[in-house]
């Protein structure tokens, strides 16, 4: 006997709250960057789990997962090396810090 | 509902690393450490995808994002301080937008998930196959011509732009 | 009932419930399993220490026990009986729990390795991904170290272990990917079962050869040991740990090493295939063993060998040599398997077992490897003599300036 559906999407939808809280409440980039990991977790366990459940013979919910593991790992380098080089010319990494182009 | 097998324990033992680990990430002051109960909420969320039936999945979520991603978050936080000064600052908006997420929380359970797939939802009978795909009916998908080819080659293409990029951006300029 | 191959059935017909029978053979599984390679690498320290003292003309531990056999014993009480510090500043959590995560990185290896036909700890379907999860969590045990010391060169060293065993993974992965074409699985129970009539390490010795380099690199041994060496950067991340702790991370890296021959043996010398494995499984633990103990003297010997390469020298040879050959490699191979099962030279599934049904496919993956190999060393040699020339030009450049500077002073 499986552990009911909705189960594992109280656990995702709890886990990308308190990814999205995260982003909102930090102030240091990588923080909020780990706010969006853990965002993108909770969309993976959600997509597994529907996968699993409602059709587990279509690959499309593993296919995307893997595909939003690619595109994870992608946005993950880029960022930090963005955060990288900012904290080389500017010396600090607070978000609110990093105003250069406001109005 | 809540039966104690062997099932549900595992599901919750996962649960409570992922969900704790999450916990951990936002409300942690040190970087390192948030960086840290990161990796412990990816373990919890590998751990859910085997119960899930999905082992490829979380052996490549430990492979990429445990050994790799992880890793360069926890570098960018070493390289982007001072030894001394890891204390994380929350934001003036932090209790706003606690309120928010335990709102939207709330929300997504008592409106959504709950009426739609809890006990007596109009979606929640359905019957639960025992018949999962493999990993090699996964493998094929990803190259099969009617199915998911395109997309994979446009990510590895992906990929390709993204470590080129980073590397241009993260590279010092040397002075000439 | 056959105990030995079947305990869970063993003890089911002997009365006891079958879901406890089954939860006791698998705690025996896992409690054997885990605890083999730490009593082992008791026995390992001191193989080591005797073949590395007799390539360095010198005799090794022979006073503690006969033969030294007991050195290792004596070298664990002295670890246990030094004082346990901590540096000031330093995190505790995390230095406390980083040597853990490095021993048990290696151990978790050993729950997929099929040691008989019939014994394997969990049969995955995924085992060699499994293998390469698990290997990838060795890098967060030294990261942690190195930064919970709280000490500049901990940091400095963790970091360059960290680009090291990064690097090699690609190759060590790339590599890999050859038994998987070739079995056509990635569960490690079928992987040997696919090498009953052909090994792997004669249908493609390259990758055998590029798996047994990178892992080499990802344990840190070899002409690869930068990151542990105790004249460079004050020995590395584990500069602040005493006692057991370093212990811990000493016996962790000769676990690993017997862990990665064990492997090399499996995926690629065919684990437990030998002659009359069938009716007898034991013997497969006594070929496995055999197979592992020769894989193991050759990483010793490459050890104690070769001298140490630099931290640039390193990099160098990984994006720039390993990684372009690994990909030709796996390219050449896909290739050549494919173009054997178009001309059906390879075995047929019921003659999957025959030697004789496996030489053609063999013997063209062999020529493959052989030709990519010749290339490969053609491209090298080249390469070198260019180096060697350029070096040369420059050198009798700079001598010819020197003497003429000179014969300008003295004619001053």
């Amino acid at each position: 006997m499986m552990v009911p559906l909705w189960m594992y999407l109280v656990v995702a939808a709890a886990l990308f709250c308190l990814g999205a809280y995260g982003v909102l409440a930090r102030r240091n980039a990588v923080a909020i960057l780990m706010g969006v990991e853990l965002m993108l977790n909770a969309v993976n366990i959600n997509l597994v789990a529907f996968w699993r459940y409602q059709a587990p013979l279509n690959m499309a919910g593993q296919a995307f997962v893997a595909f939003i593991f690619v595109i994870a790992a992608a946005e993950a380098a880029v960022g930090l090396a963005i955060i990288i080089s900012v904290y080389r010319s500017r010396r600090s990494v607070i978000v609110e810090d990093i105003d250069l182009l406001k109005w | 509902m809540f039966e104690l097998n062997a099932q549900s324990l595992t599901f919750a033992v996962f649960s409570i690393l992922t969900l704790g680990g999450g916990a951990g990430v936002v409300y942690s002051r040190n970087l390192i450490h948030s960086a840290l109960y990161l990796i412990v909420s990816l373990f919890g969320v590998s751990g859910l995808f085997i119960l899930l039936s999905a082992p490829f999945l979380a052996a490549v979520q430990v492979l990429v994002y445990i050994g790799a991603i992880a890793i360069l978050i926890i570098f960018a936080v070493m390289l982007t301080q001072s030894m001394t000064q890891m204390r994380a600052i929350l934001n003036r908006q932090a209790w706003l937008s606690a309120l928010v997420m335990g709102l939207m929380f709330v929300l997504l359970v008592v409106a959504v998930i709950w009426p739609v797939f809890g006990t007596g939802g109009s979606r929640a009978d359905i019957p639960v196959s025992d018949m999962v795909a493999t990993t090699r009916d996964l493998g094929v998908a990803l190259v099969d011509g009617n199915q998911y080819v395109l997309p994979f080659e446009v990510a590895s293409l992906l990929l390709t732009a993204a470590m080129i990029g980073a590397i241009v951006i993260a590279r010092d300029e040397d002075p000439k | 009932m056959d105990c030995i191959n079947n305990l869970s059935g063993c003890l089911t017909s002997g009365g006891l419930n079958p879901a406890l029978s089954q939860f006791i053979s698998i705690l025996l599984g896992v409690v054997m399993v885990t605890l083999f390679p730490l009593i082992i690498v008791i026995f390992l320290i001191w193989v080591e220490r005797k073949i590395a003292a007799r390539i360095q003309d010198r005799l090794g531990p022979n006073r503690v026990g006969p033969f030294g056999l007991l050195q290792s014993v004596a070298d664990a009480v002295k670890l246990i009986t030094k004082e346990d510090i901590t540096p000031i500043g330093a995190d505790r959590v995390v230095y406390n729990i980083a040597p853990i995560l490095s021993v048990v990185s290696v151990l978790l290896i050993w729950a997929v390795i099929p040691f008989t036909p019939l014994h394997i700890g969990v049969d995955l379907e995924i085992g060699v991904l499994y293998f390469l999860a698990v290997a990838s969590l060795a890098t967060l045990g030294i990261m942690m170290a190195g930064w919970s010391s709280n000490n500049k060169y901990a940091l400095l060293g963790a970091f360059r272990s960290v680009a090291q065993l990064v690097s090699y993974e690609v190759p060590l992965v790339m590599s890999l990917l050859v038994p998987i074409m070739l079995a056509g699985t990635m569960g490690m129970q079928d992987i040997v079962n696919a090498q009953r009539g052909m090994w792997f390490i004669v249908s493609a010795p390259i990758s055998a050869f590029l798996f047994f380099i990178a892992s080499q690199a990802e344990t840190g041994r070899g002409p690869f040991d930068l990151l542990e060496a105790e004249s460079e950067l004050v020995a590395g991340f584990n500069i602040e740990y005493s006692g057991m702790k370093f212990g811990l991370f000493f016996a962790g890296e000769f676990v690993h090493v017997l862990t990665n021959a064990l492997l090399l043996a499996t995926l690629f010398a065919g684990g437990w295939v030998g002659p009359f494995v069938d009716q007898v499984p034991l013997l497969g633990i006594v070929y496995l063993s055999v197979k592992s103990a020769v894989f193991y003297l050759a990483s010793l010997l490459l050890r104690n060998t070769v001298p140490r390469v630099r931290i640039d020298q390193l990099m160098n040879f990984n994006w720039k040599f390993l990684v372009p050959v690994s990909i030709a490699n796996l390219v050449v191979m896909a290739f050549l398997l494919k173009l054997v099962q178009t001309f059906g030279l390879s075995p047929a599934p019921d003659r999957a077992n025959d030697f004789i049904a496996n030489i053609p496919q063999a013997v063209i993956l062999l020529a493959g490897n052989i030709a990519l190999g010749f290339v490969i060393l053609t491209y090298v040699r080249n390469h070198g003599r260019r180096e060697r020339l350029a070096m040369e030009t420059s050198q009798s450049a700079g001598q010819e300036r020197e003497r003429i500077r000179h014969m300008g002073a003295v004619g001053d």
